[in-house]
């Protein structure tokens, strides 16, 4: 019997406190060559985009990014208000800090320009991992959930099965697929109290709370913290427990 | 002894072919109600616009709500009510939000009765193939995946000939596949043609007013058969 691989017991416990006073110190202490999870769907709902400029302005470099819908707003406005200048996850290709995406949705329709992610990878600068997007949540939430791995009938039959483990069940063909971790969970809610408990709003769920259990340190931006208790405990969306670091907002800060 | 002139596949069309929004009508015209829908980006969003009277469905979009319907006015909204496709829906009543765990389980676990998508390629065995231009070299899964392998009925809306009139119904796909013999019926902008998977058949149901079985044949790789009389598609 093995087990490696299980979580250490850290001797030095989360802080009670995991209030950061500022979005770099949020980002800090990300290392280069770092798995980055970025949460939301793509757009501007949900994404967490005050630390993804900090980390930016961090520098780090041969980061591997995990997200859904990756970087496509620039070019195509998607998901972001006409009157608004769209960020989006192909900051990290344009500064030449990421050299690694694993997402289902780094391409535009033809008519528009090429995305960030796109002109690197023509490039020869950044490998891109396309991932069929039940499958890839699916990967994340195992990797937070204790499953190395599970099958699924999605991509059987096209270049995604390529290479995987083929099992029928009940007369259907599956693939494998692995658990995926990563090392940071940058995530996005609209409250938290201090403890680390989080409520999601609207459609900015997505990818965020499966996200929170994936990695290693789970950083959220969120738009109001509130007092223990100031989360109805009915509405919980994220517990506390997968919740290292919490970063508030400036009130009434332009970017959604 | 003189043949009516086959068109063929670079000759003069016999009539116009249907806009976007009308293969988009004729789509929606076959949901039925109370079906839990996914309606992808393009021509298929569109079938929103034409459900038939009485007919009320639930869509559900990846990113995670059920059960929206109207859409804001282009370019307003609130970015934390978004549908997949990048549009914002008004909060309606009775509407749930959810997120993408839950969303995919939804389809992986077959709970969408009709996913309505575009296509580059369906072939006579419904082989979808929709998500890279080979030439291109990378494409964009998304969901279409999940919903083209584990919707009850997959729908294709889509414009029948690629630019150049080059035939997007073929004998076998030859861009890389979405998911294999997953495509029930193919509506275009001359003809509804539906799928029978198991024996790689693709009956005629209708075509475009002014359009003949020979005319929707001549731009049609793949062979076409009929089973009874063919409709006009309106």
């Amino acid at each position: 019997m093995r087990r490696s691989g299980k979580r250490p017991y850290n001797l030095a416990p989360v802080p009670i406190n995991k209030i950061s006073n500022s979005f770099a110190d949020a980002v800090a202490d990300i290392p280069s060559g770092a798995s980055i999870m970025i949460g939301g769907f793509g757009g501007a709902g949900g994404q967490p985009t005050r630390l993804m400029l900090a980390l930016r302005d961090l520098g780090v470099g041969d980061l591997t990014i995990i997200g859904n819908v990756a970087g496509i707003s620039k070019t195509t406005g998607y998901g972001w208000p006409d009157h608004l200048d769209p960020v989006d996850q192909g900051m990290f290709f344009e500064s030449g800090q990421a050299t690694k995406i694993i997402c289902s949705f780094p391409v535009p329709g033809t008519t528009n320009p090429l995305s960030e992610i796109e002109k690197a990878w023509r490039e020869g600068k950044a490998e891109v991992d396309i991932v069929p997007q039940g499958t890839l949540i699916e990967r994340i939430r195992a990797a937070g959930a204790g499953i190395p791995a599970f099958y699924t009938p999605t991509g059987v039959g096209t270049p995604v099965a390529e290479g995987k483990e083929h099992r029928d069940f009940d007369g259907r063909t599956h693939l494998l697929e692995h658990a995926l971790p990563a090392d940071y969970a940058l995530i996005r809610a609209e409250k938290a109290d201090t403890r680390g408990n989080l409520q999601y709003i609207g459609t900015s769920r997505a990818f965020n709370p499966a996200m929170a259990t994936a990695a290693r340190i789970t950083i959220v931006e969120v738009d109001e913290i509130v007092e223990v208790g100031g989360i109805d405990s009915e509405r919980v969306g994220t517990l506390s427990t997968y919740v290292n670091r919490i970063v508030q907002r400036e009130p009434g800060d332009p970017l959604p | 002894m003189t043949t009516a002139r086959n068109p063929g596949i670079n000759g003069e069309d016999p009539a116009p072919r249907l806009n976007r929004a009308a293969i988009a009508k004729r789509a929606a015209r076959d949901l039925i109600d109370g079906s839990t829908v996914n309606l992808g980006i393009g021509i298929p969003a569109l079938c929103a616009d034409f459900l038939p009277d009485g007919v009320e469905l639930l869509y559900h979009a990846e990113n995670g709500i059920l059960g929206f319907k109207e859409l804001s006015a282009p370019g307003e909204g609130d970015p934390n009510m978004m549908d997949a496709g990048g549009k914002f829906p008004k909060l309606v009543p009775g509407m749930a939000f959810f997120d993408s765990v839950e969303s995919f389980a939804l389809i992986r676990g077959g709970h969408i009765d009709v996913t309505v998508l575009g296509a580059l390629q369906v072939s006579r065995n419904g082989d979808l193939a929709n998500w890279i231009i080979p030439k291109r070299g990378i494409g964009s899964i998304g969901g279409a995946m999940d919903l083209a392998e584990n919707a009850k009925r997959v729908v294709i809306a889509m414009e029948h000939n690629a630019r150049g009139d080059i035939s997007k119904i073929v004998d076998a796909c030859t861009f890389p596949l979405t998911a294999p013999g997953c495509v029930d019926q193919i509506v275009t902008d001359i003809a509804v043609i539906d799928i029978d998977q198991e024996n790689g058949r693709l009956i005629l149901r209708e075509t475009a007013p002014g359009w003949s079985f020979d005319d929707v044949q001549a731009r049609t790789e793949a062979k076409l058969e009929t089973d009874g009389d063919v409709g006009q598609m309106v």
